[in-house]
């Protein structure tokens, strides 16, 4: 048994290394070790407070931690870097619903004798923190299931919508009082749970509104909303560490949802809202169906052999490398030309993929070295030297209408100017648009050379002729 | 049609106005061509080249003229030429309306066509006839060739055993065609290129070429662009300011390269004879201007001048002395005019006083002068440039004030209402958690892009920090707490170390 001192000592030790974790995280170089202060700094916590703070059944609280890490390890052992984003989402489930367990029994605690002011601001934390809790958890159970396919990646949209999570906004708020006035008289049960049903409902519906390639700024906004959770659940039960580190996990993902909105010149809440663009959502016709003129297919022998002539080749990767698992041959094709001297780097636009920085761990995975793997804005200008450049299942992201035409929907978004180069070939299923429902300009330039096919079939065949 | 090609008569001449590449395509257009025998001797085209090509050649010039139906020519006509066209017959050759207008006169006469290559309009669609373009780009590179031919020293820097050799400094004054040519043979044999102009829009073109641009300080807005993108004649105290420029560069460059022309009036003396005295020993000038009477005062025009150990170069004939390829330029520039003049491309050419730049480019026909002509419609270069339109990027609104001040207001009352309220343990916990908010926010934006999957997946883990609040639950005495905990308390482990252990695996795979 440890004293409360050194407990409150080992959460501030924790909460440092916390800090540090994040900290860490700042280049490749300082992140494994930063990963290891995060470790640590969980497990001080962990055991100050098994040791401190918990006084019976221990084999119990053993088992649980014990089945739950083999579970954690094993998940994070088998799975998929493309279903990295799944991972997450489920992992972000998790905390929500440990939100709205630890809110419910903390709310049915019969040993709290809080009055007054103290007992109503108590209540209100509870209800927030269930209420976070319980948003968390659908929404990340419903973009689980969009970024697995079990559930489509369309917007779902509803007549009303607006209407709906403003009546649902109301519902909660009308609970909440009655919440806090009956739970000064003992009850209170009754609004909590429908409050629950009605955040469930909110969350689910919220996410089911937004569409596939908003995924990153769900995801990261689900990452926020787990640390609201977690900090609520903190000033409910009085624990600064909860406090700090929601805190924390809370700002880090408003601050990535931020990044990803700027990279699509969107605002949060028209992603929020749902769809695309502020109208019905509907895959803004205008300007989609024209005929733009032809397009220029090319063979993969053909690809090879302007690679093999190439001294700056610019590899733009999109969704499609991580739905083809295309990232393997991607580097094989890589290594091939950099052995023969072609200058090979990576453009990644921030928000390619479902999840922030999701092309850059399929590209690690594949063993990209990252220091030729750069940013949006590192590259960008440099374009006019690019000789080939070569996009690969990615559509928005290149499209030039969103610097020139001020009507599309997309208008304003940065993207990787590949057209600027030399040669672009664009590598395609099929001529479907992108996900904004916007036909996409840079198929029809002069120098844009359509490459038709699975994504790793067709690379395949181009490094065989390397 | 028959097209003749005769031979140049002017003293010195090297070019030839078609060569066997463009007589294939002249052919093309359903044309005959005939030159006159050894009318490309000097250009290196030599007469059996020509038959290869399909094409006739003539003994005699007379001859020539008299089958041909259009003669294409480089240099004005001059002697007997003027009097050999008939009024059945289309010439076409540079002319120099302005400053031969009795040869004008006495072509007008004869009732035949004549369109001067030095009258293109300069239009973007004319670009492809505009035979001074092709012959300035030349004359701008032979300028250079010229110049290290008279200068005693290596253009670009060196570092050998023998000792360091420091690049030569090159001033290319007026960048028009000419100057950007000279600009870019300079630079690629590498040496240190400065360049002026009165055009200040031309600045960007200079930088684009890897070469300095010479501010003037000048404080009036003066812009020296006038009509067609040619310059104009400036302002005194301008020119003043000018002089004193070149006065000052003079005695630090090795070569001035000057191309300043404005059309119909004589070359500005922009070098005067002390400014080129003042050179070091060994420097080269090139005039380019020559012809129009030099921009620098020493200039001899068509001979080299040595004044103080300073060579001048005063040659009224660079093209000339680069007769391969500036015919080759100039029988394309030939050929697309009469590519414009043939619509059914059957040999037979229309001369169709509609079209722009068949117009400003014919001047006479039918017994009738027809120059000068109607201003062209559209300035290749408007005078004053238009500013460049907006990117599509969103503009920054001008934020209000109102909106941010409001909220900021309605926060500071919440929070003040709050305070008023709540308990002291309670705003104890609200300091740290605006703190950590803070601390987040600082932390986060450091995070590099490429590593925010496993920013979220650390983050996780790191939310899962909630497993306390089951802890502090788990030794409750009744048991629906102890076992809701207990599930919460397996869950969140779940995440822990799935957390941990997939952000580890992450950061496994990211290598150098």
């Amino acid at each position: 048994m440890i004293n409360a001192g050194i407990v409150t000592v080992s959460y501030i030790i924790a909460t440092i290394l916390f800090i540090l974790a994040l900290g860490g995280l700042s280049n490749q170089e300082t992140a494994r070790r930063g990963n290891w202060y995060g470790i640590i700094g969980m497990a001080i916590a962990l055991i100050a407070t098994i040791l401190g703070v918990v006084t019976a059944q221990y084999t119990i609280l053993l088992v649980a931690l014990l089945i739950g890490g083999s579970i954690g390890l094993f998940a994070a052992r088998r799975v998929q870097m493309t279903q990295m984003p799944e991972l997450v989402a489920i992992l972000h489930s998790l905390v929500g619903v440990a939100a709205v367990a630890v809110g419910y029994v903390n709310f049915m605690d019969p040993t709290a004798h809080l009055v007054g002011v103290e007992l109503t601001i108590h209540d209100i934390e509870t209800y927030l923190g269930i209420l976070i809790g319980a948003v968390t958890f659908s929404g990340s159970v419903i973009a689980f299931g969009k970024l697995s396919g079990r559930i489509t990646g369309n917007p779902m949209i509803l007549p009303a919508r607006h209407w709906l999570n403003l009546g649902l906004l109301i519902g909660a708020i009308w609970f909440g009082r009655e919440f806090v006035l009956q739970s000064a008289a003992g009850a209170g049960m009754e609004p909590l749970i429908i409050m629950t049903v009605i955040a469930l409902l909110f969350g689910i519906h919220m996410v089911m509104a937004i569409g596939g390639a908003d995924m990153p700024v769900v995801v990261s906004m689900l990452n926020s909303y787990s640390g609201w959770a977690a900090s609520a659940t903190g000033f409910m039960l009085g624990n600064d560490l909860l406090i700090v580190t929601g805190a924390l996990v809370g700002s880090s993902g408003a601050i990535l949802s931020y990044i990803m909105c700027r990279a699509m010149n969107r605002k949060f809440l028209a992603v929020i809202a749902g769809g695309f663009g502020t109208g019905g959502g509907a895959p803004a016709a205008a300007g989609g169906g024209e005929d733009q003129g032809e397009v220029d297919p090319i063979e993969p022998l053909e690809t090879a052999e302007l690679f093999l002539n190439a001294k700056e080749v610019m590899i733009i990767p999109g969704y499609g490398m991580a739905v083809a698992q295309a990232q393997h041959t991607v580097f094989e094709i890589t290594k091939a030309l950099r052995a023969k001297g072609v200058n090979v780097r990576f453009g990644i636009h921030p928000v390619a993929g479902r999840m922030p920085g999701h092309m850059n761990v399929l590209l690690a995975e594949a063993k990209v070295p990252y220091d030729i793997v750069f940013e949006m804005d590192e590259i960008n200008e440099d374009f006019p030297k690019v000789d080939v450049s070569v996009v690969i299942g990615a559509n928005d992201i290149v499209n030039p209408s969103a610097l020139t035409d001020p009507d599309s929907p997309i208008a304003g978004m940065p993207v990787l100017e590949c057209w600027k180069g030399e040669v672009s070939i664009v590598l395609k299923r099929s001529m479907a648009t992108g996900y904004a429902g916007v036909q996409n300009p840079l198929f029809f330039e002069d120098n844009t050379r359509m490459l038709f096919g699975d994504a790793k079939t067709t690379l395949d065949e181009v490094l065989k002729n390397l | 049609m028959r097209i003749g090609v005769p031979k140049e008569i002017y003293e010195g001449e090297a070019r030839v106005a078609t060569t066997p590449d463009v007589v294939t395509q002249l052919i093309k257009l359903g044309f005959d061509v005939a030159v006159e025998s050894g009318a490309g001797e000097k250009a290196s085209y030599s007469d059996d080249a020509y038959r290869a090509a399909g094409c006739e050649v003539i003994d005699t010039a007379s001859d020539l003229w008299s089958k041909s139906d259009v003669v294409l020519k480089v240099r004005a006509p001059e002697g007997d030429e003027g009097a050999r066209l008939r009024a059945d017959q289309t010439l076409i050759s540079f002319l120099w309306p302005a400053q031969n207008p009795e040869l004008l006169k006495q072509l007008t006469e004869t009732g035949g066509t004549v369109m001067a290559m030095d009258s293109v309009p300069r239009i973007s669609r004319a670009q492809k006839v505009d035979a001074l373009s092709s012959m300035a780009n030349i004359a701008g590179y032979r300028a250079v060739v010229e110049a290290a031919q008279h200068f005693g020293r290596f253009f670009t820097g060196q570092i050998t055993a023998a000792g360091k050799v420091p690049p030569a400094k090159v001033l290319v004054i007026g960048a028009g065609v000419a100057g950007l040519a000279a600009i870019g043979a300079a630079k690629s044999m590498g040496a240190i290129v400065r360049s002026f102009d009165t055009r200040p829009e031309v600045k960007e073109q200079v930088e684009s070429m890897d070469a300095d641009f010479l501010m003037l300080d000048f404080e009036d807005d003066e812009d020296g662009a006038g009509e067609g993108g040619y310059a104009k004649t400036m302002s005194e105290e301008f020119i003043k300011a000018e002089m004193e420029l070149f006065a000052e560069q003079a005695k630090d460059v090795d070569i001035i390269i000057t191309t300043a022309l404005i059309p119909g009036k004589p070359a500005p003396k922009l070098i005067t004879a002390e400014t080129a005295r003042s050179m070091k020993d060994g420097s080269v000038i090139v005039d380019l201007a020559a012809e129009q009477g030099g921009n620098c005062e020493l200039t001899v025009p068509g001979e080299v001048a040595h004044v103080d150990g300073v060579t001048i170069i005063g040659y009224t004939d660079l093209p000339s002395r680069l007769a391969a390829q500036s015919s080759q330029l100039y029988g394309t520039n030939l050929r697309h005019l009469l590519t414009d003049l043939t619509p059914e491309k059957d040999g037979n050419i229309v001369v169709d006083m509609e079209d722009e730049v068949i117009r400003g480019t014919t001047v006479c026909k039918d017994g009738e002068t027809t120059w000068p002509p109607p201003a062209p419609k559209l300035s290749a270069a408007p005078p004053k440039a238009e500013p460049a339109p907006a990117p599509v990027v969103k503009k920054e609104e001008p934020r209000s004030f109102v909106g941010p001040a409001i909220g900021m207001a309605i926060a500071g009352i919440a929070l003040l209402g709050l305070g008023a309220v709540a308990p002291a343990s309670f705003m104890s916990h609200f300091t740290v958690f605006v703190l950590a908010c803070f601390v987040g926010y600082m932390v986060i934006w450091n995070v590099s892009a490429a590593l925010h999957t496993p920013l979220m997946s650390v983050t996780n883990a790191i939310s899962s920090i909630i497993v306390i609040g089951a802890l502090m639950q788990i030794s409750s005495t009744n048991s629906l707490t102890m076992w809701v905990a207990a599930v919460t308390i397996g869950i969140t482990s779940i995440n822990i170390a799935g957390g941990f252990a997939v952000t580890r695996r992450m950061l496994e795979m990211f290598r150098k």
